[in-house]
């Protein structure tokens, strides 16, 4: 809406990184009025060779990396241009020279990027600037890390480089992105982050790491064949059905059917090929995943920053009684990458037992003391949804909330009440007829959340307040044990101070508010 | 607490205002296409039509309602579906204000409290200026004294 809406728009929350943009500057050149607050409260600023301390602190991305993030663009053009030159040979070099122009301007921005592109980490930030018309400087507070991923594409890993990606809760996907680094300095930089992440000296060295589980490919191109294979033979029967009652349908029919065979096969092998070799270890600084065949992906969660869990029993898998885990990390679901990195919900388990999945279960949420025992809602509730009512269940202890939910496949959230965002209760005209009432508890990100769906209505209304007041304390006990100031500052000001908050509790709403109020918070 | 009355004025505006073009316009054109006992039926049907839409209104009016705890907000509103939200300050990232263009006539605005948490709406509407600013400040102070970590 337009008006004053923006004029008044507080912002005080994760802030997670702060951008500022500068039109027309050029690389190289920031002056210092442009830096941001944090720059001048660095170790190094206030002094007169700051402006030669910063450039020097400056890093370019592999010089390698044009190549990389246009080779894909640039192949195809370079295969269409062949096709074209072999297939119309008279008019062959009219399109080669256009081909040629495509390449030269995809090949050029690449190289323009690169040149304009540069990063550094300064004391408790990552800093990426880049654009060249447009300049784009991004902050990202070390503390406020939501995961690290390795990411390497085929071709990136022939040439030795990796790709860095930083996630932040506020964050979109292609915005904490270093493309490329060699696999050695992407490899350092990633432990420097995460031990500063954890408040340690960054020249920390990675620490060592235990692995979990590895899932067989075996079982990986079962999982991911049992329901392409379903559909195929559900695709082929229907085919044959069809080509039978019609007289020469079997020409209509082949060439879709083809289509959808091969659509199958890709799905199931674009499955198989990503979480290949899929392999979940624990360190100190947090849950790592490794996988991939031809590009891999090396994600690191920080444990403390897992805000849900979710385990997932399909249809067709629960004869072989496997699940599949996965976890919510705060942030914007950005578009998902061909890897499927760029997604918050991260799987740790693609396919696996319920032992299995039980342990990384404890691993992903090491607060739980054990699971909360679930009830059923009431018999009435099968009126209200008489598909879903055999999965239908919830509970929750003083750490935890468990829900399941689910038609066909079973689905089980867990979500820790100390990351609970708003507790909420919604009954809609035939909840209210049949005395019902659905209680949600939300965790950051869109759609996480624990339903108690189809409670009794007063069990629902008390069901509200426990788990408002379950979550503060669990949230109180949670900002304690982090090491931050409790969540409501002792009124008496002992030492509400903490400064830095190292895992960021301190500083999360530390933006304006208001000038009127900004004065009180500091006093 | 309640939004302001001016909040029902603004709605019984809003539907008075729909409700009467849409009455002149399904009476003209049912009068030109099929004659003037057809024009009364239609702008019958569409007074009838606000009528029902104006009690709505006020029910949905009336039933938003926000309390503000020590700890949280509570926002309950809806009549058909009816949805309570308890949003703890300590979560809220940002706050609100929004007063649009017939929200600006009627002088009063909505605020909204967003947490990292896409569905937890804690919205209310109508409310008058200052409530707004009053609202809006102190949730903003409360939300920094209270703050946690992700």
């Amino acid at each position: 809406m337009p008006g004053p809406a923006d004029e008044v728009r507080h912002a005080a929350g994760t802030g997670a990184e702060r951008r500022i943009r500068r039109p027309g500057r050029r690389y190289g050149v920031p002056g210092a009025e442009d830096q941001p607050p944090e720059a001048s409260e660095a170790p190094q600023g206030r002094t007169p060779a700051r402006e030669a301390i910063k450039n020097a602190g400056w890093r370019r991305l592999h010089p390698l990396s044009p190549l990389v993030r246009s080779g894909r663009a640039v192949l195809a053009v370079l295969a269409l241009a062949g096709l074209s030159t072999s297939g119309l040979l008279g008019s062959g070099t009219g399109t080669r020279w256009w081909d040629l122009a495509l390449v030269a301007v995809v090949a050029g921005g690449a190289v323009i990027n690169w040149l304009v592109t540069r990063w550094k980490v300064d004391g408790v930030t990552l800093r990426i600037e880049t654009g060249l018309l447009r300049r784009d400087s991004r902050q990202l507070p070390i503390a406020r890390i939501q995961a690290v991923d390795l990411v390497r594409p085929f071709l990136a890993r022939m040439l030795g480089l990796a790709e860095l990606r930083v996630r932040l809760a506020g964050s979109g996907d292609a915005d904490g992105r270093l493309a490329y680094l060699t696999e050695p300095a992407a490899e350092t930089l990633r432990a420097r982050l995460l031990a500063a992440h954890h408040g340690l000296d960054p020249a920390t060295p990675e620490p060592a790491e235990r692995v979990i589980t590895s899932v067989p490919t075996g079982r990986l191109a079962g999982a991911a064949l049992l329901p392409a294979a379903l559909l195929a033979a559900v695709a082929v029967a229907a085919g044959a059905v069809t080509a039978s009652l019609v007289p020469g349908g079997l020409l209509a029919v082949g060439a879709p059917l083809a289509w959808w065979l091969i659509i199958c096969g890709m799905l199931a092998w674009r499955r198989v090929s990503t979480q290949y070799g899929f392999t979940v270890a624990v360190s100190p600084d947090g849950v790592r995943i490794r996988r991939g065949l031809l590009g891999t992906v090396a994600e690191t969660i920080p444990v403390p920053r897992i805000q849900a869990v979710r385990m997932i029993e399909p249809l067709l898998w629960r004869p072989l009684h496997w699940c599949h885990l996965e976890v919510d990390v705060a942030g914007h679901p950005g578009r998902d990458q061909p890897e499927g990195s760029g997604a918050v919900r991260k799987a740790l388990l693609p396919v696996g037992s319920q032992d299995e999945a039980r342990r990384l279960l404890a691993i992903a949420l090491p607060a739980a003391p054990g699971w909360p025992a679930v009830t059923k809602p009431p018999r009435r509730a099968r009126w209200k949804v008489p598909l879903s009512y055999h999965f239908l269940a919830a509970g929750h202890d003083g750490t935890l909330a468990v829900a399941v939910v689910g038609r066909l496949r079973r689905e089980t959230t867990w979500v820790p009440l100390a990351k609970a965002q708003s507790v909420r209760l919604v009954q809609g005209p035939l909840q209210r007829w049949l005395g019902l009432a659905t209680v949600q508890l939300d965790a950051a990100g869109k759609r996480v959340r624990a339903e108690f769906r189809e409670r009794r209505q007063e069990e629902a209304r008390s069901l509200v307040d426990e788990l408002a007041a379950l979550s503060r304390s669990a949230r109180r006990q949670a900002s304690l044990a982090a090491g931050g100031p409790p969540a409501p500052p002792p009124p008496n000001g002992a030492d509400p101070a903490a400064p830095g908050g190292h895992r960021g509790q301190a500083g999360q709403a530390a933006s304006v508010v208001s000038p009127v109020n900004a004065p009180q918070s500091e006093a | 607490m309640r939004p302001s009355p001016r909040l029902w004025r603004m709605r019984c505006a809003e539907v008075i205002a729909a409700g009467g073009a849409l009455t002149v316009v399904a009476g003209t054109a049912a009068g030109l296409t099929l004659g003037g006992a057809a024009a009364v039926i239609a702008a019958a049907v569409a007074i009838a039509g606000s009528l029902a839409a104006i009690w709505f209104a006020r029910n949905r009016v009336r039933s938003w309602v926000y309390q503000e705890r020590d700890e949280d907000l509570i926002v309950e509103r809806g009549v058909l579906i009816q949805r309570l939200s308890v949003v703890p300050y300590g979560r809220m990232q940002f706050v609100d204000v929004t007063a649009g263009p017939i929200d600006r006539v009627f002088r009063v605005a909505t605020v909204k409290l967003h947490t990292a948490a896409a569905a937890s709406d804690a919205r209310i509407p109508g409310l008058e200026r200052d409530e707004a600013a009053r609202l809006r400040d102190r949730l903003a102070a409360l939300g920094e004294a209270k703050a946690a970590g992700l």
